[in-house]
């Protein structure tokens, strides 16, 4: 007799039915909950009285994996924090690492990190918004942006070799520069994806059905947003302006226009309508920054830091030296701590590093904005619908790797 | 009506099994028809824990479209699945739920490891990661990667599919079978 | 804000609290007591000139070697309006592992503080709710303190010798040093 059994044969647990509430337990796998993570909600009925989040499904120990790594090997790390966008972790991690060392950037490795990075949000922004249709009952929307995001995917293959995971770039740059086939793959997509992303919009944004399921459904004011530290488009969708792009611009982003988005009330429709204004805001900086390339090197000229080509390194001695020290750790990083953060695709990614001179990081902290924002939840379906609990859950765009690290 | 025939050309329909043909009537063993109902409708459950799961959404998605394979129906209930496909790291917290899941399937059943760190615990050597699936349910693809790309998956599912078609109607009865569900304290 | 204004408005309200500053990669670092530590941060939001009104971090860092001084818990606050940030750190030892919790001041510090206990063992006080959070409950170290190994040792594919393996290696840092480098 199994332990359930025995409970209903005994007549434990099973007063649920006297008692008012009962308990529904949502995760760690249910198709709802995109991402493994727990939780466990008291219903009255259809409406959810209170609920507990249980996350570590996945908790992989990133932090203490990084202080065993040496700098270079840390980035494939940052791919698997927001695999919806790792290019732009990819890049936060060198910026970090580039900001303790103190290196100058060239233009040109600004704006083509810039381009990535962009994709990258794009990419992310689709997967959030089409999983919310998908929610609501609405799949088409999400086959017709899978398609797009393979284009962006390619262009990605193009210039590093991978899909998803991407390890894109390196310190002081980019392994190699934009080809022929990555260009003429950007300025297709360009193109063609204004007109998909217009189809995407009329099908949803105006859609009554859709309207009524998300308009006030989990609603968070820009007071509650801020003391829990809510960033990125779920905090703009608040009402409150703060994007690390325009406060803190990083990687030349001060010489690009771009608007910011921002919404009113926090529901789940203003935080779908800020990503969706987003995506067009990225891509009229991909525009511009396709417009504005200077001409230069592709990276920085810091042969102590920056993995030199592998060509080279088999046939040049100075190439083979610089590879061995960098690889084996004989390179010098200063001391020091250094707090850097990008606007990644779901809020401020930080990494907090402290660098005791030696071969990886003395102690890595990522600040995960959706570990951050994502304790908010029960405060924002308390006495909700379970159906709008699940849209408010996938507008929240909570991504279980970055959840657990 | 020429565009008719050529797009017919291109389907392909699953070719019958060996067997005895004559006017009005096809004679074959039962266990070979059986195997090529269940491999043209294998239902997945995606037990997306991680990055993996976007390649599956992009190999579910338009593009690689595993609805070609008769895939097309997810079945996140696992009393009603055929193919446990385990996506992403599995960490120990998840461990009991994932052998819960499998268990919890009905025979036959088959599992799919996608990707690194479900076949191995690929870069992820920590205390929290489990070293691979196979330490808790066994595991009859393995499919490389980290991710693997769609095709590679679809080529993972095309060996499943093999192994569905040819498998006697009566493994799951033998010894060696038994003792391997043991092995695992699984009964 | 001026860094000296800043300084001065916190040692002015509560009596020189600030022991050390130090500017580093442009972000102002102060060191305080742990046991001040609420009412800081709160005043510190409350007030109306400085108003740091959004907490970014926390997380602690261990170094070894410290005795008394050997965990660092490190609060990164940000003034969102003036878009200027202060990271605090207090020390605690392994005796007294106890500070103030300041799930009240910022419901986003809940989750961080737990994170923090689930990896160093800091005791926060007035804690609502001081669980593990991402690793299992029954978990009986605190796996990020620098002592206890990474891997769990149930790796068969990997050779120890071929990745520098040889068990728990004694890491130290020269705290002292850094910081010195970093006052220039």
């Amino acid at each position: 007799m199994d332990n359930l059994q025995k409970n209903i044969t005994e007549n434990k647990a099973v007063d649920n039915f006297d008692n008012k509430l009962s308990t529904l337990n949502l995760g760690p796998t249910h198709p709802a909950t995109h991402g493994i993570f727990q939780n466990v909600l008291k219903m009255d009925g259809e409406r959810i009285h209170s609920s507990e989040q249980t996350l570590g499904y996945i908790h992989r120990a990133f932090e203490k994996i990084a202080e065993r790594r040496p700098y270079n090997q840390i980035r494939p790390l940052t791919d698997r924090l927001n695999y919806c966008s790792s290019p732009i972790n990819n890049i936060g991690w060198d910026m970090t690492v580039e900001k303790l060392i103190g290196i100058e950037i060239p233009k040109r490795v600004d704006y083509l990190r810039v381009i990535i990075m962009e994709l990258a949000r794009i990419a992310d922004h689709l997967i959030c918004n089409s999983v919310i249709a998908v929610d609501t009952g609405a799949l088409t929307g999400f086959t017709y942006v899978f398609q797009e995001r393979e284009r962006i995917y390619e262009i990605f293959e193009e210039i590093c070799g991978a899909r998803l995971t991407t390890n894109i770039g390196r310190i002081g740059g980019f392994e190699r520069d934009f080809n022929e086939t990555a260009n003429k793959k950007l300025k297709l997509f360009l193109k063609e994806f204004p007109k998909r992303f217009k189809d995407f919009e009329t099908l949803l944004c105006r859609n009554r059905i859709f309207m009524d399921r998300i308009i006030n459904v989990g609603p968070i004011s820009a007071e509650r947003a801020l003391n829990y530290g809510f960033t990125g488009p779920n905090l703009r969708a608040a009402g409150i302006d703060y994007d690390v792009r325009a406060m803190n611009p990083y990687s030349s982003y001060q010489d690009f226009e771009f608007k910011i988005p921002v919404g009113e009330n926090g529901d789940t429709f203003d935080r779908f309508m800020v990503r969706q204004e987003e995506i067009k805001q990225s891509l009229s900086i991909i525009n511009q920054a396709m417009d504005m390339m200077p001409e230069g090197p592709y990276h920085a000229d810091v042969p102590e830091f920056y993995l030199p080509p592998k060509t080279d390194v088999y046939t040049k001695m100075e190439a083979l030296i610089y590879h061995f020290k960098i690889i084996m750790g004989e390179t010098k990083v200063p001391e020091g701590e250094v707090y850097f953060s990008v606007e990644g695709a779901n809020g401020e990614l930080g990494y907090y590093l402290i660098s005791d001179g030696g071969r990886s990081p003395y102690r890595l902290h990522f600040r995960r904005p959706c570990f951050i924002y994502y304790q908010a939840f029960s405060e924002m379906i308390k006495g909700a619908l379970l159906s709008d609990a699940i849209v408010t859950m996938s507008s929240m765009n909570v991504i279980a790797g970055e959840l657990d690290a | 009506m020429g565009q008719i025939e050529k797009s017919k050309n291109k389907i392909k329909v699953v070719a019958p099994p060996q067997g005895y043909q004559g006017e009005g009537f096809f004679a074959t063993k039962l266990s070979e028809v059986i195997g090529l109902a269940r491999a043209n409708s294998v239902w997945p459950l995606p037990f997306a824990t991680s990055c993996c799961g976007i390649e599956f959404m992009a190999t579910m998605a338009s593009n690689y479209d595993l609805a070609r394979f008769g895939m097309e129906r997810l079945s996140f209930s696992p009393r009603q699945s055929d193919l446990l496909m385990v996506m992403g790291t599995i960490s120990k917290k998840m461990a009991p739920v994932l052998r819960q899941v499998y268990e919890q399937m009905a025979e036959p059943k088959w599992v799919l490891a996608m990707g690194a760190c479900a076949s191995s615990g690929g870069i992820f050597d920590s205390y929290s990661v489990l070293q691979g699936i196979d330490k808790v349910i066994p595991v009859d693809v393995y499919v490389p990667g980290c991710p693997p790309r769609p095709e590679q998956l679809i080529e993972g599912v095309m060996k499943i599919h093999e192994l569905v078609k040819t498998e006697s109607l009566r493994r799951r009865y033998t010894k060696e079978y038994q003792k391997l569900l043991e092995s695992y304290n699984i009964s | 804000m001026e860094t000296e204004f800043l300084l001065n408005s916190i040692n002015d309200k509560f009596e020189a609290i600030v022991k050390t500053h130090t500017i580093s990669h442009g972000i102002l670092t102060i060191e305080t007591e742990s046991t001040q530590i609420k009412d800081l941060i709160k005043w510190l939001k409350k007030s109306p000139s400085l108003n740091f009104n959004f907490l970014t971090d926390i997380c602690a860092v261990q170094y070894p070697d410290q005795g008394e001084r050997e965990f660092a818990v490190v609060y990164h606050l940000h003034n969102l309006n003036e878009n200027f940030r202060l990271r605090i750190k207090i020390f605690v030892g392994r005796k007294n592992m106890n500070i103030p919790s300041i799930t009240d001041v910022f419901s986003g510090a809940n989750w961080m503080e737990r994170e923090t206990y689930d990896f160093f063992g800091i005791i926060f006080e007035g804690h609502p709710d001081l669980r593990r959070i991402l690793n299992l409950d029954d978990l009986d170290y605190f796996p990020m303190r620098k002592e206890y190994k990474l891997e769990d040792g149930t790796r068969t594919d990997k050779d120890d010798r071929f990745f520098g393996r040889k068990g728990n290696e004694k890491v130290t840092f020269d705290n002292k040093k850094a910081l010195a480098r970093d006052n220039g």
